[in-house]
């Protein structure tokens, strides 16, 4: 019992676990976006490896790991194989102050469903982020491209400039919930949807939340943003000169800053695991509900499949997932199945956001991406700091 | 451990640091001196002050040392050549000399009991820095941002395009 008690036993297993499940996530991500945007495009998508492309990441894991890592003799060495690794880095590091979910205990041990838990989480955060555009802007520039370098500058100008409203915008829930501590910014929002911050008074955070969301695509790069690596003006933009698991920890660590920025936005504005109602009014249920009727509509689509080789695979998604639907009726992993359902939830939920712009934005002018960021977004989030912090003051006395 | 972090990070800074002196290019240079900044911002968290830490990686390694990559990006100025005598020989030990005197004299000057210990400090969240600069700091506070934004519009007005 002394091993499994230790802070360093138990930190080992969490980051571990963490570390896995983030991995898993990222590769499916990009199935499940390419998927998403083919259907808003009505086209099937992935299909051809495995049941409804589900091993396409595995494929795509293997060719970006067997392919040939080409070194062009022009870089700037150094800061060439420099610059995915701090893109990575910064990228991954954010995740250990995200929490996932409540205290739990499993066996002896009594954990809380997070790495760890600093009284400065918030601006942990946005320290990493800030970090992260080294990783694009070396590798614009370490290249030694014109198109590379181009990429390079356009993202340290955008993430500089749309970082100002993004912190605007996450401190005024944070005087709301007044603590920058990620697990205390969730306690306090406990209760319902209306104590959520982006309904809960004395202002509700609507505005806040918006620009958030504004200001997190330009800091991932995503589409309407994604001038840094613009296809039709820039080759590839700064990542142009890079192949191999290389490029693949850039592409990587895009998806992995989506996933942090979406944590971040439940966490400040959507109330974190907390569920959107009581359990009395049956919030428990939901998830059961929503795996039994993905199950249902599954199994249906499999008797009536429309092509041969749906007969076969639909009917075991349905089955799969009404067995899903019962985990989450049992009362044994129900305290902690429940909060990280809610928590992927609403993360999910963003994240979908994040695929269906893309699949439906087209790209933002250079010269307006300033001007939106500098002429509009940064006074509508002072201003609505501004009244924030009055009411709050106002109020709270 | 706090002493064996302290000294890889002491050691890191100090490396850096010279680091930015000694390299030719810029680019190189620059990003030393982000490896001082977060090493510093290390040290301070050895220290106890966790939000001093969080705004030193934010403000100065996120914020502006980003600005001069971009800028020397931007200019795409490239590695500097070595001219003139370089002062190494009477400068080094001048230096240790220096450091050294310091080093004594702020030994003598502050005794032992009230100097930080690591971990020790405990004012160094935001709740307490919040607190200090709208009560005890104020006045330095506000004259502070006021003189950030003449700076501001200042840099505003010069940077701006003649209207005919």
């Amino acid at each position: 019992m002394e091993l499994l008690d230790s802070f360093i036993f138990i930190t080992i297993v969490k980051a571990a676990v963490v570390f896995a499940v983030l991995m898993t996530t990222l590769a499916y991500l990009q199935w499940v976006e390419r998927k998403v945007i083919a259907h808003v495009q009505v086209r099937p998508g992935p299909y051809r490896v495995g049941p409804h492309g589900l091993l396409q990441p595995v494929a795509d894991v293997i060719k970006l790991l067997t392919k040939e890592d080409l070194l062009p003799p022009y870089v700037n060495k150094p800061l060439y194989l420099l610059a995915p690794f701090l893109a990575m880095t910064m990228a991954l590091i954010s995740i250990s102050v995200i929490p996932f979910g409540p205290m739990i205990t499993v066996g002896p041990v009594k954990t809380w469903m997070q790495l760890t838990d600093l009284n400065i989480g918030v601006l942990f955060i946005l320290a990493a982020s800030s970090m992260g555009v080294y990783g694009i802007a070396l590798a614009g520039w370490s290249s030694n491209n014109k198109y590379a370098l181009i990429g390079g500058l356009r993202s340290s100008a955008q993430m500089i400039s749309y970082e100002l409203p993004m912190s605007l915008a996450i401190a005024a829930p944070l005087l709301i919930s007044n603590t920058l501590s990620l697990r205390q910014l969730v306690e306090s929002q406990k209760g319902g949807i209306f104590n959520w911050n982006i309904l809960h008074g004395p202002f509700p955070q609507i505005v806040s939340f918006i620009v958030f969301m504004i200001a997190a695509f330009a800091e991932t790069n995503r589409v309407p943003f994604d001038l840094p690596e613009a296809e039709n003006e820039l080759v590839a933009g700064f990542h142009t000169e890079y192949s191999s698991m290389k490029f693949a920890s850039f592409f990587m660590a895009e998806y992995s800053n989506m996933i942090t920025v979406s944590a971040l936005a439940t966490l400040l504005f959507l109330g974190g695991w907390m569920a959107p109602w009581s359990v009395e009014w049956g919030a428990s249920l939901v998830p059961t509900v929503i795996f039994a009727v993905a199950g249902a509509t599954a199994l249906y689509h499999g008797a009536n499949a429309a092509r041969k080789r749906d007969k076969r695979t639909l009917p075991v998604f349905g089955v799969v997932f009404l067995g899903i639907a019962g985990i989450f009726l049992l009362p044994v992993v129900q305290f902690w199945l429940l909060p990280l359902f809610w928590f992927a939830a609403k993360t999910g939920g963003i994240l979908f956001l994040f695929m269906w712009v893309r699949a439906t934005l087209p790209r933002f002018r250079y010269d307006q991406l300033m001007g939106f960021t500098w002429k509009f977004l940064f006074p509508v989030a002072m201003l609505n700091l501004l009244v924030t912090s009055f009411l709050v003051a106002w109020f709270t006395k | 451990m706090d002493v064996i972090l302290f000294l890889i990070f002491a050691l890191i800074a100090v490396v850096c640091a010279i680091n930015v002196v000694v390299q030719t290019h810029p680019i190189s240079s620059a990003l030393s001196l982000v490896g001082v900044m977060g090493s510093l911002a290390v040290l301070y968290l050895l220290l106890g002050a966790e939000f001093i830490a969080a705004a030193q990686v934010i403000v100065y390694a996120g914020a502006i040392m980003v600005l001069f990559v971009f800028v020397i990006m931007l200019l795409n100025a490239g590695a500097e050549t070595r001219t003139g005598r370089s002062y190494l020989i009477p400068g080094a030990p001048l230096l240790v000399l220096f450091l050294g005197l310091l080093a004594f004299f702020v030994q003598r000057i502050f005794p032992d009991t009230t100097m930080v210990r690591f971990g020790g400090f405990t004012g160094g969240g935001p709740a307490e820095i919040g607190h200090a600069l709208f009560t005890t700091y104020l006045l330095p506070f506000e004259v502070t941002s006021i003189l950030i934004l003449v700076a501001i519009i200042g840099a505003i007005v010069l940077a701006r395009k003649e209207i005919e």
